[in-house]
């Protein structure tokens, strides 16, 4: 049959000669390079120290982001828990008060609004489900911690810190 | 007198056998630096300044695991091969000089636990016990990775003292005693025996990666096919004692072949360097340069450890039978009809 592409290379298998043998040229090749790579630049980057650059479209941790006035954004509509295919969200909505217009844009938000990290797959189908453009994975590495229930993150730890941190 | 002889002797021995310990267990970082250095990595550098304590925190782990002898296992033997092999690594260093006789308090002292005639033999005598100590772990694991690990320990160490017995004799013909003693103290200056006996240091030298278990004859503990080998079932300590004892391996067959091969404590200048500095730090120095040399050896086991694959089980073999026995008998009709020769004439 002829060969769909000419790339294809038939190897050769000799018997072994004399000096290939007898190993030590080979060894002795192999540890000229290894030496060598003693010398050169270490690839290591310092994790904790130094980070990596994240890519643009690097997925990390959740932010809740509030709007220009720094209200919440978030109107606990759901869609994100739904949208969710690791079912790490859930949420508890509640009605906007009398004088809760400076906290919330919306009249309706989330009064509790956890993600399971552990749970997680980073996979950002909550953020193109929100209308409301108020979840984003635009944090950090998510850190390790030892207990299972530190990895459910609450509001305190994914609302994003108002502009004028005055709150 | 007696007393003051015993008394200098146990501080020796002491010292000697700290340092032996102290050499090892930094083996062990050396080892994971230099795997680190070839690969393009920095190593372990989080405990201490570059890493300086990670063998104290290996330590403290190996030593707060949980100990688990297995039910099916012989308890007796079970205990009893790690601790064999341990012994055995760290008995081996007892006829080894360190230095010629050194002038310490007015009172000349001689740097060798020991210099019994047969050194040689001792040294040969104690590596061959070192494998019962794998193959009686292996063997009382009830398990059958660890008996396969325990069977190639058996069969590689012996089939390699063979030839390493063989390149000795070689090397004997020149020297004509088989105290370590002497042979250090005919290699002074730069009169080393590896100048006369490449080819039997070339044997020497593969042999004794086969006898410590290194790469590329591990073997015993051939990861990829028998999950850890001889110390599959072992755990904590024991484990440990395993690990550690090959380094100490390591670190005796390193001056076993500095001394043997590469003059010892002997350097080149010597004679002058010790009228210059008196008889206290002129054996010192000495000292020194045997620990570079085994320093030397030491990295060059890792450096190999780090470049070549394991060899395959039939491969070793015929390396051992077919090509080093051969080549080692060999090099005992080319030395004694050279020695017969030179004495001729």
């Amino acid at each position: 049959m002829e060969a769909l592409s000419n790339r294809k290379k038939v190897l050769e298998q000799k018997p072994m000669n004399f000096w290939e043998r007898i190993y030590l040229p080979a060894i002795f090749q192999g540890m000229a390079i290894t030496f060598r790579h003693m010398f050169k630049k270490k690839e290591t980057i310092y994790y904790p120290e130094v980070q990596r650059e994240f890519s643009e479209n690097w997925r990390g941790m959740h932010s809740l982001k509030r709007d220009e006035d720094g209200r919440e954004r978030c109107t606990a509509c759901g869609l994100c828990a739904l949208s969710c295919p690791a079912e790490a969200i859930t949420m508890v909505a509640a009605e906007r008060k009398k004088g809760e217009e400076a906290l919330y844009r919306e009249e309706k938000y989330a009064a509790v609004y956890e993600i399971n990290m552990l749970r997680c797959i980073f996979c950002g189908l909550c953020e193109e489900a929100c209308p409301k453009e108020a979840i984003y994975l635009d944090g950090p590495i998510v850190p390790s911690d030892y207990l299972r229930k530190d990895f459910i993150y609450g509001k305190d730890k994914l609302v994003e810190q108002p502009f004028n941190s005055k709150a | 007198m007696e007393i003051a002889f015993v008394l200098e002797k146990f501080v020796f021995i002491t010292v000697i056998f700290a340092l032996s310990l102290v050499v090892a267990m930094y083996s062990t970082l050396a080892e994971r630096k230099i795997a680190a250095f070839l690969q393009d990595r920095v190593g372990p550098n989080r405990a201490g300044p570059g890493g300086m304590f990670q063998p104290l925190a290996d330590g403290v782990k190996m030593f707060l695991k949980e100990e688990i002898i297995p039910t099916q296992s012989s308890k007796f033997l079970f205990i009893a091969g790690p601790s064999l092999a341990i012994l055995t690594a760290c008995i081996g260093s007892a006829v080894i000089p360190w230095g010629q006789d050194v002038v310490l308090f007015g009172k000349t002292i001689a740097l060798q636990a020991t210099d019994i005639n047969v050194g040689i033999l001792y040294i040969f005598g104690v590596v061959s016990l070192g494998v019962y100590g794998v193959m009686i772990g292996g063997w009382a694991s009830n398990n059958k990775f660890s008996l396969m690990g325990a069977i190639r320990a058996a069969s590689q160490n012996i089939s390699y003292e063979i030839p390493m017995g063989l390149s000795i004799i070689a090397l004997l013909l020149l020297t004509n005693s088989l105290s370590l003693k002497d042979i250090a103290e005919q290699q002074h200056g730069f009169n080393w025996n590896v100048f006369y006996q490449p080819l039997g240091f070339l044997i020497f030298l593969i042999c004794s990666f086969a006898e410590t278990n290194r790469t590329p004859f591990d073997l015993p503990e051939c990861e990829t096919e028998l999950v850890g080998g001889y110390h599959t079932e072992y755990s904590s300590m024991k484990l440990g004692f395993y690990l550690f004892a090959e380094y100490i391996n390591m670190f005796v067959s390193s001056a076993v072949m500095a001394t043997l091969y590469f003059g010892g404590y002997n350097y080149p200048g010597m004679d002058f360097v010790n009228s210059l500095i008196g008889p206290t730090w002129g054996p010192l120095l000495g000292m020194g340069v045997l620990f570079l040399k085994i320093f030397a050896f030491i990295f060059f086991f890792m450096w190999v450890r780090w470049t070549i694959p394991r060899f395959r089980y039939d491969q070793l073999m015929n390396l051992g039978w077919k090509v080093l026995i051969p080549l080692a008998i060999a090099n005992i009709v080319l030395t004694g009809v050279v020695i017969a020769l030179v004495n001729k004439f």
